[in-house]
């Protein structure tokens, strides 16, 4: 069949053309998805402009807020005690233990919580008193245990050896050492993580219990729980301290422990994009209230008949880390050089990757320019200097053009940058914090060659790199 | 053609489509309606990423000539440019 035929056959079941058209849907919401609209940007941090910033300390730079900081502090404190009679906040090392970091949360009351030699270390060089230390984590070592003891700070057990460790020690030191427990069970909203702690539906918990009640020299004060990392539903928080609740009731039943406090770990969500997640923080991520309404109503419901007792209270632990740092930290990083991959997309190599962004490997950072872009946004990746493939700061993201030398400002960046971060390739750049009234101190000074191989010893033999 | 065929194919398969019209690019978080027409002819080079079959497929079924169909589709493709980046 000739073209023309066919033409001519099908000609009468044809439908009629229209002219193909796209427009975009506006509403007030779409102003809200990070990197739709670049009328977007930010020259100031806590009125201190950026710019400026860079010019003194350097690019990259990271920029801590005080007051930002301060208020996730005190917001977080404010919404658990009015909904509960005796909270306390443990600040997760790990999560970023910049000194002044670290001293500003324990200036607003929160305990440090730790989880190695080093963090328990540090701890007490910032000047935090052992019995404001809560020492968790799979390996703590019996000299620094013996230091824990000594300075009676909350220990969690974590496993069967440990407990035997302890056991051990407060033979050999005479001493009565209160202890928690670690436990993980099942919630239902989240992986277990099993690997940490005694289990709970396995019957390894209440053997433990066993154990420490037959010990002359351990007492069972609290139970612990941390039951996953940006953890986007509060219920699962609800049933955690349910099944803690209802374990400490077991637990008090058929021992003569009294439980002192209930810590259940972290793992309150920030305002950040995990990968893979479109919809914006904004709409998925619960408030702090939404946490504490699930947390704090089981909590009262459970202990209801203490009270009636006579009883008190146990105290509530929260070891929130990301949750209260990850939006008072920003990574301001500028543009070394713009490129066209052959696919026609726009390429951008920054002066920091994931060397120093290290989250940039789960989450999809909020990328603010310092000035107005103008132009048509296209889509862009932003690379790391590193001289590797992985090295991706946003695998796609709409921007309007930028030249060489523009910063850009990567945020959330509070939690686990600054503590995950490698040594690799490049220094590790100045971090300053941002007080009031515009005043701006270094926090932790850039790296130097000096820095960098001050642990290297050179053997003799090698010293000279020819002959 | 205004555009060629490779620029088209990665961004392009990102765009979600619905039955109504309704698309949305989860890169940008942006939404846009687009016609009957407009829907045809992103389902098409979805697909095969292929103008040349695109366009044999819509003049098939459409009655217009090729060129007024060939026209519009290189409209469309710049406006697509345009507003979803692509
Ligand atoms: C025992 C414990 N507590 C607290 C945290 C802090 O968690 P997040 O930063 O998710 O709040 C962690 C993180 O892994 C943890 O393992």
């Amino acid at each position: 069949m000739k073209s023309t035929d066919k033409l001519s056959s099908t000609l009468s079941e044809k439908k009629s053309w229209t002219k193909p058209i796209i427009s975009p849907v506006r509403s007030g919401i779409q102003n809200k998805f990070g990197g739709a609209l670049y009328s977007n940007w930010q020259d100031t941090i806590d009125g201190v402009v950026i710019n400026e910033l860079l010019e003194q300390y350097g690019s990259p730079l990271f920029v801590v807020s005080e007051k930002k900081l301060r208020k996730n502090m005190r917001h977080i404190n404010r919404v658990f005690s009015a909904r509960y009679p005796d909270v306390l906040f443990g600040w997760s090392y790990k999560t970023n233990y910049l000194g002044a970091v670290c001293n500003l949360l324990h200036q607003e009351g929160a305990w440090a919580e730790v989880v190695s030699d080093f963090e328990y270390e540090k701890a007490r060089n910032l000047g935090v008193p052992g019995n404001k230390i809560i020492f968790n984590g799979p390996y703590k070592t019996r000299d620094s245990l013996i230091v824990a003891i000594n300075d009676k700070a909350r220990i969690h057990i974590d496993n069967i050896d440990e407990l035997h460790t302890l056991e051990d020690l407060g033979i050999e030191l005479d001493r009565d050492i209160k202890v928690a427990i670690r436990v993980n069970f099942e919630t239902g909203y989240t992986e277990p993580w099993s690997r940490f702690g005694f289990n709970l539906e396995s019957g390894q918990a209440m053997n433990a219990v066993w154990r420490i009640a037959a010990s002359k020299h351990l007492k069972l004060v609290g139970l612990h729980s941390h039951i996953g990392t940006f953890i986007l539903e509060p219920q699962a928080y609800a049933v955690q301290t349910r099944t803690l609740c209802e374990f400490m009731n077991k637990v008090e039943s058929s021992t003569d422990f009294e439980i002192e406090f209930i810590d259940i770990g972290g793992g309150f969500a920030s305002l950040n994009s995990l990968q893979g997640i479109y919809l914006p923080p904004e709409q998925i991520v619960p408030s702090i209230e939404q946490y504490a309404d699930a947390i704090c109503s089981v909590m009262l419901d459970h202990t209801e008949q203490r009270v009636a007792r006579g009883g008190k209270r146990p105290q509530l632990v929260l070891e929130t880390g990301r949750a209260i740092v990850d939006d008072a930290e920003a990574l301001v990083s500028s543009v070394i050089s713009t490129n066209r991959l052959p696919d026609g997309r726009k390429a951008l190599v920054m002066d920091a990757g994931v060397n120093l962004l290290f989250t940039a490997f789960w989450y999809n950072h909020q990328v603010i320019p310092t000035r107005t872009l103008d132009g048509r946004a296209e889509e862009t990746v932003i690379y790391g200097p590193l001289c590797m493939n992985i090295d991706v700061l946003r695998a796609s993201i709409m921007l309007p053009p930028v030249k060489v030398g523009d910063s850009l400002i990567f945020s959330p960046a509070g939690a686990y940058n600054n503590t995950q971060w490698l040594q690799f390739i490049h220094y590790r750049p100045n971090i300053v914090m941002v007080h009031d009234k515009q005043q701006v101190s270094v926090i932790r000074k850039a790296e130097n060659l000096e820095v960098v191989i001050a642990q290297e010893r050179l053997p003799q033999h090698l010293a000279k790199p020819f002959k | 053609m205004a555009i060629e065929q490779l620029t088209l194919t990665g961004p392009l398969i990102r765009l979600a489509l619905s039955e109504s019209g309704f698309v949305f690019d989860p890169v940008s978080g942006q939404s846009f309606t687009v016609n009957d027409t407009g829907l045809e002819i992103l389902r098409s080079l979805q697909h095969d990423a292929n103008l040349g079959t695109t366009l044999e497929l819509l003049t098939d079924k459409y009655d217009a000539s090729q060129q007024e169909i060939e026209r519009d589709i290189d409209d469309f493709l710049a406006t697509l440019k345009e507003q979803v980046g692509i």
